[in-house]
């Protein structure tokens, strides 16, 4: 077992990692009890998992824990809360953008990070860049209209 | 156990005393009687409000429309309701979730367990200050008379028991008059999980809980025949349990739960039967047939079959399909000796109660099912299979179990939509009207009662009984148009390959994409505008409306051929209808497309839907429902197959189960029709049911190719076009 210490929205937190190639997405959701990011195939697929790494979003699913260590990661509960909102989730919540909500993390993440880049991104972008952020609800239309909200109002 | 009522309201109002007077025992029948007005509405000692919904909320809105459906009739805020879902020890059975019943008949029996409520509550009041009921009013959790004096539910009867029984004929609010069933009110859960404050079946934990995964078989059926326990002998804290061919594994950590299953080392026999994918529809036509239904008859069509008469046939395919759900399945178990508890997303905690506490031979009383939301499911995904797993292996080792479904478990092994063939026949007059019209389903019977054969049952050589079962399937494989001579039979079959269960609308909608798209063909054989082709046979009212709001919006202009069939890029438009279950919500679909000729790619640029499902108790919600059932169905229509080889299932990621993407996603344009004076219907089904045909329809319109068989994938529209040219 060896200590991995990972710097978590904004914290340092020390894990007892045991198999070294556990996936980031398996030490945020046990062993740090953060649920933002979802398992979703396991795979690098679908996006249910990402987290926000160095600005960037990532899928927990596919890296390893130990390879993030010196990062700045960022998960969904970071972000902001139900009381204070980041403006992104804050667009989401506006535009009822999620059925079941499994997906959304994913959507939240990936569009922050696209933001954060390009601030007023085209819809055809936002498109492009969610295309291997799967929903199976069906609630595209309204990531889509959330993130552009996020955009003019961000 | 230690469950009741009374410690939940007793943590609502914050209270450590115990109040309840008239508290019936723990788990006490009347606490869950679906048919009295305490099963469905406790009132705390401060006046606070908690609902009991056998029913859940999928992720469709149903958690702010019940709230504000009792909240209409109790005069109270809808946020301030508090509300316990599909909870077995807490809720009462109002059967599964499904089928769109969730607002027609769950929301329907508790909407008058509140009005029973309020004519309880102010026959009490009125008692108590010694005024008639009419001089009273209700404002917010509290009775006024008109000089002003006041008393709260809370003081009235908070705590107790109404001990009355729902009253069917109880004085419920005027439509007309209501202020708060039928706005846009906001989705309570959307803040906490758009945030990772939700807690999902998945997130949840117990102390002292361990992990399984478990281990399934490389052919449907196969026979544990040895397993290798030095091969999870790296794995720290891992074991294997095992009971007949069921075999998983445990271990403190997650991760190392899954790296066991990878390193576990198991022989199996060799099952391999069935006949694999690509034979599918021959498989079907081969299947003996259990019964012949006649589902609707007018005149007999056959004498005229003959008659001098254009006759057409085709026949339709609709594949096997998954739900697919994003997350994996999930649960949690803690049985012990004599009872326990499961936390679970399953659609039927109720049955699966009495399921579970069977095969595990458990007293029912003493098993709780708790729904938690999960991952969305639309039908019977593998959330049950997975409880059953969670709940065997924790009695088997004594300690609380998590199960996560991995991605290839999902869509390997979930209960799958049925296949569907239908042959049509339908025959022109002189005049091009519909002179006869022939539909043949074939379809897997319904022989089980009990939902799907749980996965983990099978395996452990528990009797979880034999049969299939995937709902209504037969529905709407008629025509729902005025025609004389029609016939609609079904041929049941006695097996199908895969283990099927309910899926979305199950079969309407391989059914109207049969009948919608069997019907263009006809107008196009009598060289009618599909439209007009429609109207001319429909009377219904509400129907005509649908489709007319749908061409108005679309500006429909009549035709009855396309233009061009021969550039690189072929544009078209198709329009199709729907009565859900032919008693039900009201749809028409159009769609715009866009094929590329050179690859057979199908693009969906525009969807026009108009939608009346009677009064839209939460508009917002409503529309979240018809933009999900389109944009699911596209993906079914367009991408979706599950193949399998003699083994199993071999679509088992989104690589070889692709769905539809965020670059595919078409412009909706949605009309909802406001009919606040007309009973309501459900709204988590019906618009998938016209989205195929009207895809078809308009490939067809576009290309002058007919697909007939789904999904249309690009390989198969090129290959149709090249054949066509
Ligand atoms: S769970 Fe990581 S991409 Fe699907
Ligand atoms: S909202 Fe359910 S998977 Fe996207």
């Amino acid at each position: 077992m060896s200590r991995l210490t990972l710097r978590v929205n904004g914290e340092d937190r020390v894990i007892d990692l045991g198999d070294p190639d556990t996936p980031l997405l398996y030490v945020l959701r046990d062993d740090l009890q953060l649920h933002g990011p979802k398992f979703g195939c396991g795979l690098g697929q679908c996006g249910a998992c990402m987290v926000i790494v160095n600005g960037a979003a990532v899928r927990s699913c596919v890296v390893p824990a130990a390879a993030m260590a010196g990062k700045e990661i960022t998960t969904l509960e970071g972000l902001g809360s139900p009381e204070r909102p980041h403006p992104v989730q804050a667009a989401f919540i506006a535009e009822a953008a999620a059925q079941c909500g499994y997906c959304t993390n994913g959507m939240i993440m990936a569009s922050t990070a696209l933001l954060q880049r390009n601030p007023h991104p085209q819809e055809q972008e936002v498109r492009d860049e969610l295309a291997a952020n799967l929903c199976r609800c069906g609630s595209h239309v309204r990531v889509l209209a959330a993130v552009m909200r996020a955009a003019r109002e961000g | 156990m230690s469950f009741s009522r009374r410690n939940l309201l007793q943590g609502v109002a914050g209270l450590v005393v115990a109040f309840a007077l008239h508290e019936q025992a723990q788990g006490s029948p009347a606490r869950l009687a679906a048919d009295s007005v305490d099963g469905y509405l406790a009132i705390a000692p401060d006046g606070s409000v908690t609902v009991y919904a056998g029913k859940v909320d999928l992720g469709t809105g149903a958690r702010a429309a019940l709230r504000q459906i009792v909240a209409e009739e109790l005069d109270i805020a809808p946020d301030a309701i508090g509300l316990v879902e599909g909870d077995t020890g807490l809720t009462p059975d109002q059967g599964s979730t499904g089928g769109s019943t969730g607002i027609t008949v769950g929301a329907a029996q508790i909407r008058l367990a509140a009005a029973t409520a309020r004519a309880a509550l102010l026959d009490l009041a009125a008692q108590r200050f010694g005024v008639p009921v009419p001089q009273l009013s209700i404002s917010g959790p509290a009775i006024r008379t008109q000089g002003n004096r006041s008393i709260g539910f809370g003081e009235l009867i908070g705590g107790q028991t109404f001990g009355l029984p729902v009253d069917k004929s109880a004085p419920v609010k005027n439509p007309a008059n209501y202020a708060i069933v039928g706005k846009s009110l906001p989705r309570p859960d959307l803040p906490a999980k758009l945030t990772g404050r939700h807690i999902y079946v998945q997130d949840h934990r117990v102390a002292g809980m361990v992990h399984a995964r478990v281990i399934r078989p490389p052919s449907i059926g196969a026979r544990l025949l040895d397993v290798d326990a030095a091969s999870i002998a790296a794995v720290p804290n891992a074991r294997i349990v095992r009971l007949k061919d069921f075999i998983a594994v445990v271990a403190p950590r997650e991760w190392d739960a899954v790296r066991a299953m990878r390193a576990l080392n198991v022989h199996w026999s060799d099952t391999a039967t069935l006949d694999g994918s690509g034979a599918l529809y021959d498989t079907i036509r081969h299947t003996p047939v259990l019964r012949e239904e006649v589902l609707r008859v007018t005149q007999d069509p056959a004498p005229l079959a003959s008659d001098g008469l254009r006759l057409l046939q085709a026949a339709y395919h609709w594949p096997i399909q998954s739900h697919a759900s994003m997350g994996p399945s999930c649960a949690v178990a803690d049985i012990r000796d004599d009872g326990g508890t499961v936390w679970t997303a399953s659609q039927n905690t109720h049955r699966s109660r009495q399921t579970f506490a069977r095969l595990l031979g458990l007293d029912p009383a003493r098993l709780r099912l708790v729904y938690m939301d999960g991952s969305g499911s639309y039908g019977s995904n593998g959330n049950d299979d997975a409880a059953f797993e969670a709940a065997l292996l924790s009695r088997e080792i004594g300690a609380p179990v998590r199960v996560q479904w991995m991605r290839a478990d999902e869509h390997g092994w979930d209960p799958k939509g049925p296949p569907q063939l239908l042959d049509m026949r339908g025959a022109i007059d002189a005049n091009g009207d519909i002179a006869m019209w022939e539909t043949t389903a074939m379809l897997p019977a319904n022989t089980s009662r009990t939902g799907p054969p749980l996965l983990g049952a099978i395996a452990a050589g528990l009797d979880t009984g034999e049969g299939m079962s995937s709902g209504l399937t037969s529905l709407n494989a008629d025509p729902p148009y005025d025609l004389p001579h029609m016939r609609a039979t079904i041929s049941w079959l006695k097996a199908t390959p895969l283990r099927t269960s309910n899926l979305r609308a199950p079969g309407k909608v391989g059914n109207v994409f049969a009948v919608e798209s069997f019907f263009d063909e006809l107008a196009a054989a009598a060289a009618a505008d599909p439209l007009e082709y429609r109207l001319r046979r429909l009377s219904d009212p509400r129907g005509r409306e649908v489709l007319n709001r749908t061409a108005e919006r679309m500006s429909w202009v009549p035709h009855t051929k396309s233009p061009d069939h021969s550039a690189a890029m072929l544009r078209g438009r198709g329009i199709a209808y729907a009565h859900y279950k032919q008693s039900e919500t009201y749809v028409g679909m159009g769609m715009e497309v866009e094929i590329e000729r050179a690859s057979g790619k199908i693009r969906v640029t525009r969807v026009v839907c108009a939608h009346d499902c009677g009064m839209m108790i939460n508009p917002d919600a409503v529309r979240a429902q018809v933009e999900g059932s389109i944009l699911q169905t596209i993906s079914r229509t367009l991408f979706e197959e599950v193949t399998f080889d003699h083994a199993g299932v071999t679509s088992t990621d989104w690589g070889t189960y692709p769905i539809l993407t965020f670059p595919d996603v078409p412009r909706l344009d949605i009309v909802l029709i406001d009919r606040r004076l007309e009973r309501p219907w459900g709204v988590g089904e019906a618009a998938t049911a016209p989205v195929a045909a009207a895809l078809g329809n308009a490939v067809f319109d576009a290309t002058g190719v007919r697909l007939r068989q789904a999904p249309f994938t690009s390989a198969r529209v090129k290959a149709a076009l090249v054949t066509a040219s």
